[in-house]
């Protein structure tokens, strides 16, 4: 590579970010701009038997109120799951859900406002816990009346091959184990944030904090019945997502609803705690697993069965429930596999997808039952894993099309570098060594809208000032998709990166994205600009070399300039703009990605396929006090496969972010609720790893070049955290000799164990 | 609620307000002064997304009530740089990684500034935790502490 692919990037807009100049939604302010309250559920389960909002319409400063009633048409990110209203309708699921909105001149006023509306609600039958709703229930009792068999069980997924369950029964060496995961949420640093305007020619313009422009663009115009042409999302600077601000929500259908009836500008800004209580964040899951193998330590089966607490909506859900299942055929060869998902709704805020979505909780019990499968057959655990590797270019149990594979090359390194051999096993008391891996998909091969379009589409201009603009709907959410744009336009086309720039998500200028979300944006968006750059060189090419005569395929772009070895021909690159231009100014050339035709015939057999999957190995080194109980990472050295980094800068911080959320759930970070009501929706009580929490980072890129991947090129956002949790974990049972089976590892559960274990 | 006029010189310019008494230093930046660098990412003090100057000293503005502030120098992020060359701490959170989201950078940069200013001495465990009340999401910090740490080399030579 002779531009910029490969090289360590700053982000293109890091200067901004860095002197506060970036424009995130709520920082945008228009005239005449109304705000926005909620009223929320204070029931977790109730019929709304009053709203009464005369008094509140009165109230000095309040303009509009909006009401269940009045967007009455179901939604969801999922075709499958459109079972959530912008506001209640007739009755509440959980503690905090919108029951009606004010908009009003100040925010003090609209809170006001809000305080003057009346209700009355008559409680039902509450489902706090994923068991309460597995049970039968009276009719008028269900949490929504589409679930069967009058239980409250969202999606049962389930698959099974070659018939685990009895290898398990009658296999050598078997390993068993009860999982319980607490739930964490995403915690991003901006808080969800959406501004409507309802513009002068009758259309909408909705700027959002959001991951997913085109599912809230297709939501949008389903629950306000407004034509998809009369509508634009805009996505600005945003604060973080991992997978938060992948669903299109109610407050994005509320507040462009209010600024269509009261035709101003409509701004609404949540609060933390308001943050805290829309969640969508990673599903509390309770599992039980076996895996047996032979006496070689070659693994032969896994079997689980899997309950997943929803909350009360769908959000990706029926996704979720096969990803607790179907990412566990990997990056081990497992010929018997089955598993059980069922997803319960119960009478709480809902889950969703969260970076290292459905498989994470499951990662870690596979990676702690092969921990003791070690520990028992007195195989090294590195070398378990070892035996057990897919091969590169081979096929999973269901399916899966494993293509580049660098997984060896990932447990090698951190092997080496950590000093695994000296110290696994023979650190002092209270120190202790903990390895896991892992492996994840680059998109979802399917999309989840079923239509003939591609799942993205790029387009590049050429104009007379000899600038590149790179048109994608790809939305940066932090994780640097926008640089990743200019890195690949300028590689293709020799220039430097200051002459392209991008214009993105925005669906009114952009063509079509799916969004931010199952790390699918540098795979898919970077395989369609590369190919939407290099047609848009193609036809410079095919300008220059009629005009001088010469072969297309002896051109060169490069240095900002297009030359041929013998340099009979060497242009500038503004000669180059003008010569491609000449009798027909300013184009666009277009590149786009639709994903091969993979996978097995039979049903399911569509979730978790991918054209590729990134592969990872950690180990952890901590410190766990005796007498305390608390767990102490001292450092984490990690190897992922990220087939090539297109800018290791972006690359290691993905690694190193993922540790950071990875070490959180491990250690601190869980939802409590009381009633069904969240208690700990602040930043005081929900404890995630600060700096001082952080442990010492060894970062190893392994570059597998994979041969679908722009440049080689897979994902590197979520994977990496899959291995860290086990990798503690198996840490602390190596540190202290107690299996942690519930997570986070908080110090009074080691306690208990430690105590248990005398 | 009446409003009450007030005072407030920021980034060296003196404004002269009407604010309500309960309404906070960062409300008054972001809402009245249009000063949107400076982010609200908890508004309960714990997140450090809102950290301003205050003569010279770290503050959460959302804790701060405005009425505290007549008479006292504020200093924001755009205040920091002049919008145009960068101070070393912004620089090295560019060039190594320091940042993503970007949400969380003002207030590190805040914090980081007066920092490296006071204690031109610095190791890798102080730095850590001088920071230890700047909750990122992204970087894991490890990218955060490594750009101030370079920061405070070259504030040395």
């Amino acid at each position: 590579m002779k531009g910029p692919i490969g090289r360590r990037t700053p982000f293109i807009d890091a200067i901004d970010k860095a002197t506060g100049q970036a424009m995130y939604t709520d920082d945008y302010k228009f005239p005449n701009m109304l705000f926005v309250r909620f009223l929320r559920s204070t029931k977790s389960h109730a019929k709304i038997k009053s709203l009464d909002i005369t008094e509140a319409e009165s109230y000095p400063g309040v303009v509009a109120i909006a009401t269940g009633e009045d967007l009455p048409i179901s939604f969801g990110v999922l075709p499958t799951s459109p079972d959530e209203t912008a506001m209640a309708v007739k009755k509440v699921r959980y503690q905090g859900e919108i029951v009606a909105a004010v908009a009003a001149e100040t925010i003090e006023s609209a809170q006001l406002g809000v305080e003057k509306i009346k209700i009355e609600y008559e409680s039902i039958t509450e489902f706090i816990t994923p068991q309460d709703s597995l049970h039968k229930c009276e009719p008028d009792e269900q949490i929504h009346p589409h679930t069967k068999n009058n239980k409250n069980i969202h999606k049962i997924a389930e698959l099974r091959f070659n018939e685990p369950e009895k290898e398990i029964k009658s296999a050598s060496h078997i390993q068993t184990g009860k999982f319980k995961f607490a739930g964490v949420t995403h915690a991003f640093t901006e808080p969800h944030s959406t501004l409507a305007i309802w513009n002068r020619d009758e259309t909408l313009t909705v700027i959002s904090a959001t991951q997913v422009p085109h599912y809230l663009h297709i939501n949008l115009s389903k629950v306000l019945e407004l034509p998809l042409h009369k509508i634009q999302v805009k996505k600005p600077s945003l604060g973080g997502g991992f997978g938060g601000k992948s669903d299109p929500f109610p407050h994005e259908m509320i507040t462009s609803f209010l600024a269509i009836k009261t035709k101003r500008p409509v701004k609404c800004t949540f609060s933390r705690e308001e943050v805290f209580i829309t969640h969508h964040g990673r599903h509390p899951t309770e599992m039980s697993m076996s895996i047996s193998c032979d006496d070689d330590g070659k693994l032969t089966a896994l079997d689980t069965d899997i309950i997943i607490d929803g909350g009360a909506y769908g959000s990706f859900g029926v996704v979720t429930s096969y990803y607790n299942g179907v990412l566990l055929q990997g990056p081990y060869k497992i010929d018997k596999f089955g598993f059980r998902t069922q997803r319960a709704y119960t009478n709480k805020h809902q889950c969703g997808a969260m970076r290292g979505h459905g498989a994470v909780n499951p990662r870690y019990a596979v990676e702690t039952l092969l921990d003791m499968m070690a520990y028992d057959l007195k195989i090294d655990p590195c070398e378990l894993r070892e035996r057990n590797f897919l091969p590169e270019n081979s096929f999973t149990v269901g399916e899966f099309r494993i293509t580049s594979n660098g997984i060896r090359d990932c447990i090698n390194t951190v092997r080496e570098k950590s000093g695994w051999d000296k110290k696994y096993g023979k650190l002092p008391f209270g120190s202790g060594l903990g390895v896991a891996c892992g492996f994840f998909i680059s998109g979802s091969a399917l999309p989840i809208l079923w239509n003939r379009y591609p799942q993205t589409v790029v387009h590049a201009k050429l104009d007379f000032d000899g600038r590149v603009v790179i048109f994608s709907g790809a939305s940066d959410i932090g994780q640097g998709s926008d640089t990743m744009l200019v890195q690949i336009a300028a590689e293709e086309l020799g220039i430097p990166m200051e002459y392209v720039q991008v214009e993105v998500a925005d669906t009114k200028i952009t063509p079509v994205d799916l969004g931010s979300y199952s790390s699918r944006v540098t795979f898919m968006v970077g395989n369609a600009t590369k190919t939407a750059t290099s047609n848009l060189r193609n036809e410079i090419a095919i300008a220059i070399a009629k005009e001088k005569n010469v072969s297309v395929n002896d051109l060169y772009f490069e240095d900002c300039r297009v030359i041929t070895k013998n340099k009979s021909v060497d242009l500038s690159w503004m000669e180059a703009v003008e010569i491609a231009m000449a009798g027909r100014g300013a184009f666009l050339e277009s590149g786009f990605y639709i994903s091969p035709k993979l996978g097995g015939k039979f049903k399911g057999a569509g979730a978790g396929l991918s054209p590729a999957y990134s592969f990872g190995a950690f180990i952890s080194e901590v410190n766990v006090h005796p007498k305390t109980g608390e767990v102490n990472v001292v450092k984490v050295w990690g190897a992922h496969d990220c087939g090539k980094a297109l800018n290791p800068l972006s690359v290691e911080g993905q690694i190193e972010g993922s540790i950071h959320m990875g070490l959180g759930q491990a250690v601190s970070e869980e939802m409590w609720y009381k009633n069904g009501q969240q208690m700990n929706a602040n930043f005081l009580d929900y404890r995630i790893p600060y700096s001082v929490d952080t442990p010492d980072m060894d970062i190893t890129i392994i570059e597998s070049n994979d041969p679908e991947g722009p440049y080689g090129a897979k994902e590197a956002g979520e994977g990496p955290i899959h291995p860290v949790l086990p990798s503690i974990g198996n840490a602390v049972y190596d540190a202290v000799g107690v299996r942690m089976m519930e997570l986070p590892i908080t110090p009074d559960k080691v306690l208990k164990k430690l105590k248990e274990k005398v | 609620m009446s409003l009450i006029q007030t005072k407030l010189t920021v980034n060296g310019y003196t404004h002269s307000l009407l604010v309500n008494a309960d309404e906070t230093l960062l409300f008054t930046l972001r809402e009245q002064l249009y000063l949107t660098g400076t982010k609200e990412g908890c508004n309960q003090g714990s997140c450090g997304s809102c950290t301003v100057l205050i003569n010279g000293k770290p503050v959460l503005s959302c804790m701060t009530p405005t009425l505290r502030c007549a008479n006292k120098k504020i200093t924001t992020i755009e205040g920091i740089s002049g919008g145009e060359t960068l101070h070393l701490v912004q620089k090295y959170l560019v060039s190594d990684g320091g940042l993503q989201c970007g949400f969380c950078t003002p207030g590190v940069v805040m914090t980081a500034v007066p920092y490296l200013e006071e204690n031109p001495d610095v190791n890798r465990k102080e730095i850590k935790e001088s920071l230890s009340g700047n909750l990122c999401r992204c970087t894991g910090y490890k990218k955060i502490i490594d750009a101030v740490e370079n920061a405070s080399k070259e504030m040395k030579k």
